[in-house]
């Protein structure tokens, strides 16, 4: 279990939480300590979310929270109520993947796969802060229009870390997308 | 973790009766270096008080042409701001240049002033730390200390201020609005922060039940030509080693005027008013910014592992100034 109870305060502690996870309304009451990753593995069965160093390091419990990519693991879910959660099992669209999802595959973008939720929900946020014209620290102007060379896309996804190394492909992978529509 | 009650906080003067009513109260916001010290074992409150909710998430234009930043302004609405990109690059940039972008969709304005040090022996409880404990020691001084300061330090703590954003605050003299159960007041960001003396716990002269709302830009039409530059282990997603931020007014080649903090060398963001001083009315050049940046860092005491960090500012400064020089003739 990744919280305790205290005997005789828990109720004290709880609160009732309503969310929207991958499209499903849930609702649960749940101990104020618990973060979204562990109410997501643990209580509500969505274990796409991984968790790594669970410290907002590594990146592998990233979702898209009112679809910003956030760290699960650094949010609280009782700050979290009416919120929408999209995790990478939520992405594509019915039973349909996603087309990051297609393109991991393609590109063999991954080798044990741990991050690789993480990563495709990172990138998903990210592709929609450049959509928006977000600069990154290694844009060469503040405000010209965003090109996603491989330098951007590893700067823009510098919060996701990959044990397997697989970092050569996973650019190819997010490259791959650009233009496409999204679906 | 220790279980502790979470509240909504209504509006501000709400949320400060009851932080300042409850001396185990803080503010939450986004929560991202608070949670990790409430995993670590660094913090353990009883409230949270969640000020997320207040109207204090947008960047308002003020007379004068200064610019009012909400505390609750995500760092990444802030760095993507069209106004912060046209008329203060640096600051974006800074902000730019820290954490990681799930991070800066989080973190707040307010919340990004008052992160703590990442020393690593701040970090663990099962090392001495003045900082964490008072009077426990300093683990860092005979120890790891590649990453820690050179400049204002004191016998008790030698911890840097992890910061970007508050680099370039320095260098722009922003002033941070601050909320308190005695009322309001206004704080240059430079006096924001404390240098540790004997007291290293705490980092800056905010009192309990303080909450920071605004932080405001001054027009200072100078900074629409600057740079934060950044020197680190990783090319990315790191804290800096050495960084400075710089505005200059240049003209003809030679410096009318300039504005420059450094990051990763003290315990508060060092604004460098000597190096300034050096370069005001200077040509704008590698050379003299490398002489710039040795006044100021005359005083620099470094520690048996990180005297590289005076090196490092130099060629930093100079490296910034040559940007900048060269965008003046362009």
């Amino acid at each position: 279990m990744p919280w305790v109870f205290v005997a005789g305060r828990a109720a004290l502690m709880d609160a009732r939480v309503t969310l929207r996870v991958d499209g499903e309304p849930r609702s649960l009451t749940i101990d104020t300590r618990v973060t979204l990753l562990d109410a997501l593995r643990e209580r509500l069965g969505v274990t796409s979310a991984k968790k790594g160093c669970d410290h907002g390091q590594c990146g592998a419990c990233t979702v898209l929270v009112n679809g910003r990519r956030v760290l699960a693991c650094l949010t609280l879910v009782v700050a979290l109520d009416a919120a929408e959660v999209t995790t990478a099992a939520g992405l594509g669209a019915g039973e349909g993947l996603h087309q990051l999802q297609r393109s991991f595959i393609e590109h063999d973008a991954f080798q044990c796969g741990y991050c690789t939720p993480g990563q495709i929900c990172s990138a998903a946020g990210m592709l929609a802060e450049a959509a928006q014209g977000w600069p990154s620290y290694v844009s060469a102007s503040l405000t010209a229009p965003v090109e996603l060379d491989d330098g951007e896309i590893r700067e823009r996804m510098s919060g996701n870390l990959c044990r397997c190394g697989a970092y050569v492909n996973i650019v190819a992978a997010i490259r791959d997308t650009l233009g496409e529509q999204p679906r | 973790m220790r279980s502790f009650e979470y509240e909504r906080a209504a509006d501000v003067d709400g949320a400060v009766a009851r932080v300042a009513g409850r001396p185990d109260a803080v503010f939450l916001a986004g929560g991202t270096n608070l949670l990790d010290h409430m995993k670590l074992g660094l913090a353990s409150p009883g409230l949270l008080v969640d000020v997320t909710g207040l109207p204090l998430d947008t960047i308002e234009p003020l007379p004068g042409g200064r610019v009012r930043i909400g505390a609750l302004v995500r760092n990444s609405d802030l760095a993507a701001d069209p106004v912060i990109r046209q008329r203060y690059p640096m600051l974006s940039q800074a902000l730019l240049a820290g954490a990681s972008g799930q991070l800066r969709n989080m973190a707040t304005v307010g919340g990004n002033l008052l992160q703590r040090t990442r020393c690593p022996y701040f970090q663990d409880l099962s090392t001495p730390c003045n900082k964490r404990e008072p009077g426990s020691g300093c683990s860092a001084i005979e120890g790891h200390h590649r990453e820690h300061a050179v400049l204002g330090a004191s016998t008790s703590c030698v911890a840097v201020n992890p910061s970007d954003m508050a680099v370039a605050l320095c260098a722009l003299e922003a002033v941070v609005q601050v909320h308190g159960p005695g009322g309001a007041r206004s704080i240059p960001v430079e006096e924001l922060y404390r240098l540790p003396g004997d007291q290293p716990q705490r980092d800056t002269v905010l009192e309990h039940g303080e909450l920071i709302t605004a932080v405001d830009l001054p027009a200072l039409p100078g900074a629409a030509r600057s740079r934060y530059r950044k020197v680190r282990d990783r090319a990315s997603y790191a804290f800096a080693l050495v960084s400075v931020a710089v505005a200059a007014r240049i003209e003809r080649g030679s410096v009318r005027d300039a504005r420059i903090a450094f990051g990763g060398l003290a315990p508060k963001p060092w604004r460098a008013r000597g190096a300034e001083e050096v370069l005001r009315g200077a040509p704008a050049t590698g050379e003299l910014a490398v002489r710039a940046a040795e006044t100021e860092l005359a005083a620099a005491q470094p520690l048996r592992g990180n005297a590289f960090k005076v090196k490092l500012a130099q060629g930093a400064l100079a490296a910034a100034m040559r940007e900048l020089a060269g965008e003046a003739r362009s």
